[in-house]
């Protein structure tokens, strides 16, 4: 998968699944005020992740993830192995 | 009062569906295809409440709590409570809900399917625990004070009416809001319809529910959700509510006997403690409000307990059910307000479905039509599994 094609995709699913604009989610914004989860939320974010793309990430590695590049990133070094 | 039903998606259309005798059962293909022994069921439309609550509190709301949601925003809009009242006084949740099936089963299929539990979701534990409806409502609504779910199986909604009004009358609450809910779908009834309790006759759906007839062959799974506000009657007065009734007395009784058959002596003592307590003459009571089901032995029981205190004063008696099959957790509040809203509407609805009395039946005034009647007083039987009982007895105020 191309990493724009991986990006589009990401963004409509969590736009969608969490119900924000997509325009919002931008490389830079933060993952969890843009998406606005709470500690719970989270948990459906990999849940949707999984689902959509067969990638799990662990805890430990979420908890580093601030802005929605790092999760980019993630996915696509993921998605390469 | 609010109420979410398979007759009715608020106040006005229950109202329109009691006055017209009309039937919420039909037949789910589903159910049959599942290997259901029978596929009738109260049918109603989940409501959609994307726009009206946000997407994090709709994750941790089953079917139920959607249900309850709708019946207590209408029941708090009637009693003329805003969320600025909300926020600014003590209000207590007492509802009743007795299952949460659904949830569970998805959660366990996903753990199963997939052995990742993060993939059940952050919603699945709020969905799935017993308690779903009153915290997702105290969430929601931001109420402050008692936070309780009441689990009295088929009798949970008039217990939870009950004991609320024993809050408000000890002066622990000035207000509460009372109710209860049940899940429809087919997980939740699986193992109910696995134990023979339901009408088979599915080629009939809206003739299965009977309630006391000579023919009836068992129940048909009803739900929704019903709130009744409940309110210290000077705090009520106080603030300008629109009061509607006072609940008189709460009656109660366990059988001590056993889980599913109920016997007669425990309905009784329900029947006459609730009488005892409303202070009124037995005479003034215009209108009962049966649990009957629709089962052969429970209506024979509940048509014997009535009889022992009521004798041969025929007092209307019909069951709700026949409309609206057995709403089982939410029942109890359910019942109430379709009670409420005959007595507020000066008719009794048809108990449909009554063709042909049995022995004990007959010795009861039950209308197979509506009648045009004005009544003060009603009383509400609700009994449950494992010999539960519970009596109300609410009078009209004008």
């Amino acid at each position: 998968m191309e990493s724009s094609e991986l990006i589009s995709k990401l963004n409509n699913i969590l736009a969608q699944e969490f119900e924000v604009d997509v325009a919002k989610i931008k490389p830079e914004a933060n993952i969890k005020e843009t998406l606005m989860l709470n500690s719970l939320d989270a948990v459906d974010m990999i849940a949707v992740i999984e689902y959509e793309f067969g990638v799990k990430i662990p805890s430990g590695e979420y908890a580093h993830m601030k802005v929605f590049s790092q999760l980019y990133e993630y996915m696509l070094n993921a998605l390469k192995n | 009062m609010g109420i979410y039903s398979c007759i009715g998606k608020n106040l006005d259309e229950v109202r329109e569906s009691l006055y017209n005798g009309k039937s919420g059962i039909v037949f789910d293909p589903v159910r049959k295809e599942m290997g259901f022994r029978s596929a009738l069921t109260a049918y109603l439309e989940k409501p959609d409440l994307k726009g009206v609550l946000s997407r994090n509190q709709r994750v941790y709301m089953p079917e139920q709590a959607m249900y309850a949601y709708v019946a207590t925003a209408e029941a708090l809009k009637n009693a003329k409570i805003d969320q600025d009242y909300l926020d600014s006084h003590v209000v207590g949740l007492m509802y009743g809900n007795d299952s949460s099936a659904d949830p569970v089963v998805k959660a366990v299929d996903t753990m199963r399917a997939k052995k990742d539990t993060t993939l059940v979701g952050s919603g699945a534990i709020f969905q799935s625990m017993n308690s779903t409806v009153t915290m997702n409502l105290s969430c929601i609504f931001k109420l402050r004070g008692i936070n309780l779910t009441v689990s009295g199986a088929c009798a949970s909604g008039s217990h939870a009416i009950g004991l609320g009004a024993l809050l408000i009358s000890n002066g622990l609450q000035d207000m509460v809001v009372c109710g209860g809910a049940q899940e429809v779908n087919p997980f939740s009834i699986g193992s109910f319809d696995g134990i023979s309790a339901f009408s088979v006759r599915e080629s009939d759906p809206t003739r299965a529910s009977r309630p006391f007839d000579r023919d009836r062959d068992g129940l048909v799974p009803g739900g929704g959700a019903a709130t009744v506000i409940i309110e210290e009657y000077e705090h009520a007065v106080k603030r300008g509510a629109p009061i509607l009734a006072e609940v008189l007395s709460y009656g109660f009784s366990s059988n001590g006997d056993h889980i599913s058959t109920p016997n007669v002596a425990g309905p009784t003592a329900s029947l006459e403690m609730a009488i005892r307590l409303a202070g009124i003459n037995i005479d003034e009571i215009g209108y009962i409000n049966a649990h009957a089901t629709s089962t052969p032995v429970g209506d024979a029981q509940e048509a014997k307990a009535i009889y022992n205190v009521f004798g041969d004063r025929r007092i209307e008696v019909t069951s709700t059910k026949s409309q609206t099959g057995h709403e089982m957790w939410m029942a109890g509040a359910s019942e109430v307000i379709y009670s409420m809203l005959m007595m507020k509407n000066d008719f009794i609805a048809a108990n449909i479905n009554f063709e042909n009395p049995d022995e004990d039946s007959a010795k009861l005034l039950i209308p197979d039509k509506r009648i045009e009647k004005k009544f003060n007083t009603f009383l509400s039987n609700s009994f449950g599994f494992g010999g539960t009982n519970a009596t109300l007895i609410v009078r009209n105020i004008d």
